[in-house]
């Protein structure tokens, strides 16, 4: 019992550290207050230049459109060279697969830097075409996709689809009714995963972005290097924000979670 | 001949983009790498890097910076994945989200949070730089530490710790033969997944305000420059490094964790 109440301490403590400084932030975004630390008293005025500043929606907005589209491009890419690997020749799926692992291994930084020399350095294209960020975070995204939706497909019943293709479907038909709906789990979080790591990416986007474009990790870098005090009271209350969103994602995921448990259950 | 799909043929745009976007890439810097700034083929890069002490210095600092945060990571992330598998809370799915949760949080954001705090502490970040650099990169990559070793000991089959009690073994000697040798792969993918981020993440120094490089700002530094043979000769000296690292841990538990997987 005495060891039990000691580990509990320990998640405790974890979590206090690791909340704690998320959580004073959320407080003084709250208030007028310029530093932590001061006292100030309750405004709102940081949630309002976060959204009526052009320069930070623009950012914003920016960012999250990004994500999304390189998740869906990735989750494609992704999803399809998954089924190819799987369904190819031992040594054709080992070597996709070792190549897949590289982008996954490697260093961020050496990621961006080898998709911007190959295409600015090399093919000399622009980075305003927004193509070379796109196409970096994509190299980045894909091959998480990739390997979320692998093994997915081996512990699914061969069984099933040539019961399909025996029944009449053709293979095509027979890879969207039966394979596809199976391996969804793999595919949604495949896509989950893209999203997070477009949203969190810094290094492949400051290497490969059009100079008059930010997503949310460029702009907040910059704005450390000394920047207006409102813009950095405005990025407390998007921390907040996001934090938030991410708490309501937390919850509805692990009810649903539960949800699925109870459904589970009763059958 | 009539065209007929099979499931194989949806490989090949995917092969081609790794084509492109990975394999070409590697070859280009390789032979940026290998070539002076006239095209002609040289191993004066290296040689530069490799007989420069400041450049050396930031491979030394780079290593040490590294070294200390992966055992600082290590000290706290054991504790807190034993807690997580053996306490035993009907809440134990929700305590596993909390920890998981600040990766979704982009890292920049959190970042500013720890910055704000360290600053109202210490008065000037300037003052210990180091110490903020590992507390920094300590913050942002906890969960890659806590996951693999807690996905790790979540497996263990709890009955080889019942047989070492029945035999006799006290509760330190039953952790030391049993949990600890049984929870290394999972330490291993974790120390994977927090060393090489370390080495090359220099936006927790910049962020922090420690103005000494680190191997993933001498790139930053040559692409500024538009020196590509300087940045492609660190990055090939970085892709090395994680060969070696690969071969050594041979594990790909901890990469799933990196997206913020669950599973």
């Amino acid at each position: 019992m005495k060891k039990r109440g000691f580990l509990l301490l320990i998640l405790g403590v974890a979590l206090l550290l690791i909340y704690l400084p998320i959580l004073i932030l959320a407080v003084y975004s709250f208030t007028d207050a310029t530093s932590i630390g001061f006292s100030g008293s309750f405004s709102l005025q940081n949630y309002i230049t976060l959204f009526t500043t052009p320069e930070l929606s623009d950012m914003i907005w920016g960012t999250v459109i990004l994500a999304f589209a390189v998740a869906a491009i990735s989750t494609l890419l992704g999803t399809c060279g998954a089924i190819g690997a799987f369904y190819s020749r031992k040594r054709a799926q080992a070597l996709i697969s070792v190549v897949n692992q590289v982008p996954v291994v490697n260093a961020d930084v050496v990621t961006g830097f080898s998709v911007c020399i190959l295409l600015v350095a090399v093919f000399g294209m622009s980075k305003d075409t927004f193509f070379p960020l796109v196409a970096g975070q994509v190299t980045l995204c894909a091959p998480f996709v990739f390997l979320s939706v692998l093994p997915k497909l081996s512990q699914m019943d061969p069984s099933i689809y040539e019961a399909a293709l025996d029944l009449g479907a053709s293979p095509a038909y027979a890879l969207r009714k039966v394979v596809i709906p199976q391996i969804m789990p793999g595919i949604l979080s495949g896509f989950a995963m893209a999203i997070t790591l477009s949203l969190d990416d810094y290094f492949v986007a400051t290497y490969t972005k059009p100079a008059t474009f930010d997503t949310i990790s460029t702009y907040v870098v910059n704005a450390t290097r000394g920047s207006q005090t409102s813009i950095k009271t405005a990025l407390w209350a998007l921390s907040t924000i996001i934090f938030l969103i991410v708490l309501l994602i937390a919850v509805i995921g692990n009810v649903s979670k539960k949800g699925e448990r109870k459904a589970g259950e009763e059958d | 001949m009539k065209y007929r799909f099979s499931r194989k043929q949806l490989a090949i745009p995917y092969a081609l983009f790794l084509l492109v976007f990975v394999a070409a890439p590697l070859v280009v810097i390789v032979y940026y790498a290998l070539t002076g700034s006239d095209g002609t083929p040289t191993a004066d890069n290296f040689i530069r890097f490799f007989s420069d002490p400041n450049t050396l210095g930031t491979l030394l600092y780079s290593l040490i910076l590294a070294l200390v945060t992966t055992c600082v990571c290590l000290l706290i992330a054991y504790p807190v994945a034993y807690a997580l598998a053996f306490s035993r809370l009907k809440a134990s799915s929700v305590l596993v989200m909390l920890f998981i949760m600040p990766m979704w949080i982009n890292f920049t954001l959190r970042l500013t949070a720890l910055k704000e705090i360290l600053t109202l502490i210490e008065g000037n970040l300037a003052f210990h730089p180091f110490l903020n650099s590992v507390i920094g990169m300590t913050y942002d990559f906890l969960p890659f530490m806590i996951l693999p070793i807690y996905n790790q000991l979540e497996r263990l089959d709890k009955s080889l710790l019942e047989a070492a009690k029945d035999l006799g073994a006290g509760d330190a000697q039953s952790f030391i033969k049993v949990t600890l040798p049984l929870s290394m792969p999972g330490v291993v993918s974790g120390i994977a997944m927090v060393f090489l981020p370390a080495m090359t993440n220099y936006v927790v120094l910049d962020m922090l305000y420690n103005s000494t490089y680190i191997m993933g700002s001498l790139i930053g530094s040559y692409f500024a420059a538009y020196d590509w043979h300087g940045g492609s000769m660190i990055s090939l000296i970085l892709l090395a490094l994680i060969c070696i690292f690969t071969l050594l841990t041979k594990s790909d538990e901890g990469q799933k964790t990196r997206g913020g997987s669950l599973v």
